[in-house]
Order: C-alpha cells, then sequence, then structure tokens
C-alpha cells in the first residue's frame, strides 16, 4: 500500500477513535492522535501479520509500549481484520475485552500487556533475541512514548540491545513533546534524543511521525544495529484546537467539540 | 508413616537446579538461562561452557531481565530466568506482575538465595518478602523445595508446565528429606511424618528443622504431623484442612516475615475452613539483625527446640 492510500486509512482511524473515546467518555486522545499515522504504516504496509493467526510463528512482533493509546490499537488492528470492527464500540464498556489497556490474552494481535510504562522495549529485546536464538526472520517493532523514556528500564533494554547486536529491532519514539501534565521539555527534557540512542549503539533516524512518505521507509530501514526512529509528531495531531497543547492528553471532547472535530477529520477524508 | 532418618550431609539445592537444567537444555533446545550478572550465585558456570548462545546475561538490570524473559517467551524460547531472589522479586515486581503473570507468560523465575541465606550481608539482601509479593499474582504459581531432591523435581516440572512460576531456592545447606524419584505436584503437600496431636507446616530450609522438632516432641510422648508444603500457591487447601481437623492445632515456621507468607496462607485456609489454634513462626516483621541464616532462625524463634516448645504451648490451647 502506497503512503496516499495510508493517508487515507490513518484519516479514518482518527475519526472511529475519536468517536470511540467520544461515546466511552474516557481515553487518551492526544496520544492516539499522534501515533496514529505509525501503527497505520506498520499494520497496512510493514507488518508481515496474519489477522486469522494471530499466534503465526513467523508473523512480525510489534508492542505498543505507550499502552494507554490503546484505542488507536484497538481500531487498526479491527480495520487489519484482527477482530470485528463493530467490536471497538465496546470500548471500555464492562466486561469488553476492550480494556483502557490493551491485553494479550483476550485481544488478537496484541503481544504483551503494557500499560505501565517503560515495559514493552525491554519484552521487544526478548522477542528479537528470541528470533536470533531460533533463526526466525520476524522484525521487531516497539513503539513509546517521549516521555516514558524517562523510565529507567528502557535504557536498560536500550544497552542490552546494542550489546545483543540486535538489527532485528526497531524501536519508534513517538516524539509528540508532551507527557500527562506538562511539556517533556519542562518535566525532565530527554530531547534531544539522537545523539543518546547514537552514544549506546544505536542508528538513529529522525523523520515527520505524521508524514507517511517519510515514516514508510524508516519503518523498511535495515542496518547492522538496533534502529530507532525518532518519529516528531503533533499530539492531537488531525484535529486544530487538540494540537500540540497539554490539556488534550486524556481530555474527552464535549459535544460541541467533538463536532467540530469530525468536520476537521471527515473534511480531511 | 515412619519417621525418616534425616542423613547428616548437607547439600546446596542451587546444584540439583543447575544440572537439572542443564540436562533440560540438553534435551530441549528452546531452553534459555537468563541472568543479572549473577552467573556464578545462581550457579550457571556449566550452563554457560555446555550452552553459550543460550546463557543470556543482560547485567545488572533486572527489570530489563524480566521483560527479556517475557519477550524470549513469546518469540517460543522457554526462559529460567534467574537473579538473587530479593533483587528478582523486589526491583522487577511490576515487571513480574504485568509482563509474566498479567500476561501468563511461559516464564519460570528462579530467586536465588532466598530469605535470609545472604544473612550476614544484611537485610537489603535478605528476602523475607517474596511469598507475599508473589503470591498475590494470579498465574502463578510459587514453589520453595525443601531439598535438592524436591529442588530438581521442582525444575522438572516448570520445565513441562505451560505458564509462569516462581521457584524459590536457598543456598543454606539442607538434608535429604524426600526419597529419590520424587515427582513434584503442583498445590500438594508431602506427609513428611504422621501424627495425631499437632501439625507442623513448612517449606524450604524450614522443612528439616520441622522434622527434627518432630523428633523431640516425639520424645515428650507428642505425636506431630509434618506436611512439607512447597506450593504456597496454589496451596494444599485439602491438606491443611484434613490436619487441623484430624490434629487440631498447626504451627508454621518460614525463612520469611511472619506477615504475608506461608503461615498467612496457612491460616487463611484454617479460618475459613477449620479454625484451630495456630502459631505462626517467621520473621517478625522486623529488619533482622547481623547474623548467618542458620543464626538468625535460631533467633528468631525457629530452632527445632524453639518450634517444639512452640508446638506444646499450642497444644495447651486447643
Amino acid at each position: 500500500m502506497q503512503p496516499k492510500e495510508l493517508e487515507l486509512i490513518a484519516r479514518q482511524v482518527r475519526l472511529r477513535d475519536l468517536q470511540a473515546v467520544y461515546e466511552a467518555g474516557a481515553g487518551h486522545i492526544g496520544g492516539e492522535m499522534s501515533v496514529i499515522d505509525l501503527l497505520t504504516a506498520l499494520y497496512f504496509r510493514t507488518l508481515r501479520v496474519w489477522p486469522d493467526q494471530p499466534k503465526h510463528p513467523d508473523r512480525d512482533r510489534f508492542v505498543l509500549s505507550k499502552g494507554h493509546t490503546a484505542c488507536a490499537l484497538y481500531v487498526v488492528l479491527a480495520k487489519r481484520g484482527f477482530f470485528p470492527e463493530e467490536e471497538v464500540a465496546t470500548f471500555l464498556k464492562p466486561h469488553s475485552r476492550l480494556n483502557g489497556h490493551p491485553n494479550c490474552n483476550k485481544v488478537p494481535g496484541v503481544e504483551t500487556n503494557t500499560g505501565p510504562l517503560g515495559h514493552g522495549l525491554p519484552v521487544a529485546v526478548g522477542m528479537a533475541k528470541a528470533a536470533k536464538l531460533s533463526g526466525a526472520s520476524y522484525h521487531t517493532y516497539v513503539i513509546t512514548g517521549d516521555g516514558e523514556m524517562q523510565e529507567g528500564s528502557n535504557w536498560e533494554a536500550i544497552m542490552a540491545a546494542a550489546q545483543f547486536g540486535l538489527d532485528n529491532l526497531t524501536l519508534i519514539i513517538d516524539h509528540n513533546r508532551f507527557q500527562q501534565g506538562a511539556a517533556l521539555s519542562d518535566t525532565n527534557n530527554i530531547a534531544p534524543l539522537r545523539p543518546k540512542l547514537e552514544a549506546f549503539g544505536w542508528d538513529v533516524s529522525e523523520i515527520n511521525g505524521n508524514a507517511m512518505a517519510e515514516v514508510v521507509p524508516a519503518l523498511e530501514h535495515r542496518g547492522s544495529k538496533p534502529h530507532c526512529i525518532v518519529a516528531h509528531t503533533n499530539k492531537g495531531h488531525g484535529i486544530s484546537f487538540m494540537q500540540d497543547t497539554v490539556d488534550w492528553h486524556h481530555k474527552v471532547p464535549n459535544k460541541q467539540q467533538y463536532e467540530i472535530a469530525v468536520k476537521e477529520l471527515s473534511e480531511a477524508l | 508413616m515412619n519417621a525418616p532418618v534425616l542423613s547428616p550431609k548437607l547439600y546446596d539445592c542451587r546444584d540439583a537446579f543447575a544440572e537439572t537444567l542443564e540436562r533440560l537444555a540438553s534435551e530441549n533446545d528452546t531452553v534459555v538461562a537468563v541472568c543479572n550478572d549473577s552467573v556464578g550465585s545462581s550457579k550457571l558456570g556449566n550452563f554457560k561452557t555446555k550452552f553459550p548462545e543460550r546463557l543470556i546475561n543482560v547485567g545488572i538490570a533486572e527489570q530489563n531481565m524480566v521483560g527479556v524473559g517475557a519477550g524470549l517467551a513469546n518469540g517460543g524460547r522457554l526462559p529460567f530466568v534467574c537473579g538473587a531472589a530479593p533483587f528478582l522479586t523486589g526491583r522487577a515486581l511490576e515487571q513480574i506482575k504485568a509482563d509474566i503473570s498479567y500476561s501468563n507468560a511461559n516464564v519460570k523465575l528462579v530467586g536465588i538465595s532466598s530469605g535470609m541465606a545472604y544473612g550476614e550481608l544484611g537485610p537489603t539482601h535478605h528476602s523475607i518478602e517474596d511469598f507475599a509479593w508473589m503470591r498475590v499474582l494470579p498465574n502463578l504459581p510459587v514453589i520453595a523445595p525443601c531439598d535438592r531432591i524436591e529442588t530438581a523435581a521442582a525444575v522438572e516440572w516448570a520445565a513441562h508446565y505451560a505458564g509462569p512460576c516462581f521457584l524459590r531456592l536457598s543456598r543454606v545447606g539442607v538434608p535429604d528429606l524426600l526419597p529419590e524419584g520424587h515427582q513434584y505436584v503442583l498445590g500438594k503437600a508431602n506427609m513428611l511424618r504422621d501424627g495425631a496431636d499437632v501439625t507442623l507446616i513448612a517449606n524450604g530450609t524450614l522443612t528439616h528443622r520441622m522434622m527434627k522438632a518432630a523428633d523431640i516432641l516425639g520424645g515428650l510422648g507428642i505425636s506431630a504431623r509434618v506436611l512439607n508444603m512447597a506450593t504456597v500457591r496454589p496451596i494444599d487447601e485439602e491438606a491443611i484442612i484434613t490436619a487441623a481437623k484430624e490434629t487440631g492445632a498447626i504451627v508454621t515456621a518460614e525463612e520469611h516475615s511472619v506477615f504475608g507468607g506461608l503461615g498467612s496462607a496457612v491460616a487463611e485456609v484454617v479460618v475459613d475452613h477449620a479454625p484451630v489454634p495456630m502459631k505462626r513462626l517467621g520473621v517478625p516483621g522486623i529488619f533482622a539483625p547481623t547474623g548467618s541464616a542458620e543464626f538468625l532462625l535460631d533467633e528468631f524463634g525457629m530452632s527445632p527446640a524453639a518450634i517444639a516448645e512452640a508446638a506444646q504451648a499450642l497444644i495447651r490451647r486447643k
């Protein structure tokens, strides 16, 4: 699938995500809007997966370490055929398998349970190391938030990935510059990320993570080291009043805001 | 059941763990060992020599170690994640909860030198909270073998069990208690000695002390049952209820805090199903003073003589 087609799908995903969060009355819409282009490119182009065989041993592995943006993952997984699209309407409802953070024992396509930050990358290192041991050809991808990179466990995993020579691992940092309560730069400013990852022995690419034409080739990069994509994104991307403000980490739009957002995203379709 | 005569020879259960793991690895090429620089203290030196590619040392990084274990399991490997129990369970508790227990990842967690095995190194290196931390987590059997035979059996069992577990091992020498060829069964206690007046329940390094206490009690005309309760979760409710009903009093002893460990787990069953007087022996909710594990167990009232005295006092309350 070409970038233009992927952009169209990403807009549809944004619209469905917005609706799900609005109807559920909860969610993490800002970080979902920033990460949706990355998720769309992964599931509709990059990842070798078989939705009817979600545990196929040769599948590429994907871990959404920023598990609080689960709704976006659910919309993408459903659209890709892992489970019925109608089920997205159950997001956060009692006994729905679509919890606020993804559950690998309930939701087809989810590889490991995430939610507490700093967990996905170590698990992804284990997945990539397993492929090195078994000779499997799958590639492992993991998306973290930029604020999440403040968790020390990530840096333990970054060191291990370089030590193990995991050229079959891609870390994508959704660098939207905001965390829950403030800007990254006002909290614990770990930017710039590139020199830190390079110093730890990784290849690093920097891209506009909301531009498909840059996302696609970056995901397909292969080298001799573990690869980090610093994806510069906008929190709330695609919805004018949400974009690049700290307010929309987990705020839910009211009816008027919802209608404006639907109009903006629909016009883009 | 006749009381077995305890062998004078003491064994470090880590050797049985390492030998069993090496055999399993030779039979199954998916078996891998993951450690946090603890190659020596986990007795993984031979494993490393025999299977260098399958010894995954993440360095001093317990959180990453547990996460890597979960990822290896996802990729079809059979990981035994080994580290000193206080750091494995304490430092990586959230990883154990989210990546292993909640994700139900097929990872075998092996806590080495648990309890107060590090004795004089002090409370930072004691692991007397791990039963409490581990046994509240779903999907995670918690197992503390009492001798080298049960250790080997539990490691063998773990390799064939489709799910995570926590094996709690010590480095403190213990005599043989179970017969050669013993097979570990999840959630089943072993009655090492039958008795009618009181039941002594323990695991790990305390089971042999319970056997010696039962000998002392026998000399006083008191018939003590001894249950080796390696599995703290799922606990053998049937054996506990039967013991409560048939002997009317239960003493537990553990190399762990009296809060939240084996004694608490036994008490939960007793309270719900068959209330009888109980005495829970263990570390009394304090950080231990300086001393070896054996010294500290004695200090906290778990010498065979002190256990026997506690049992006599309990029987008087029946």
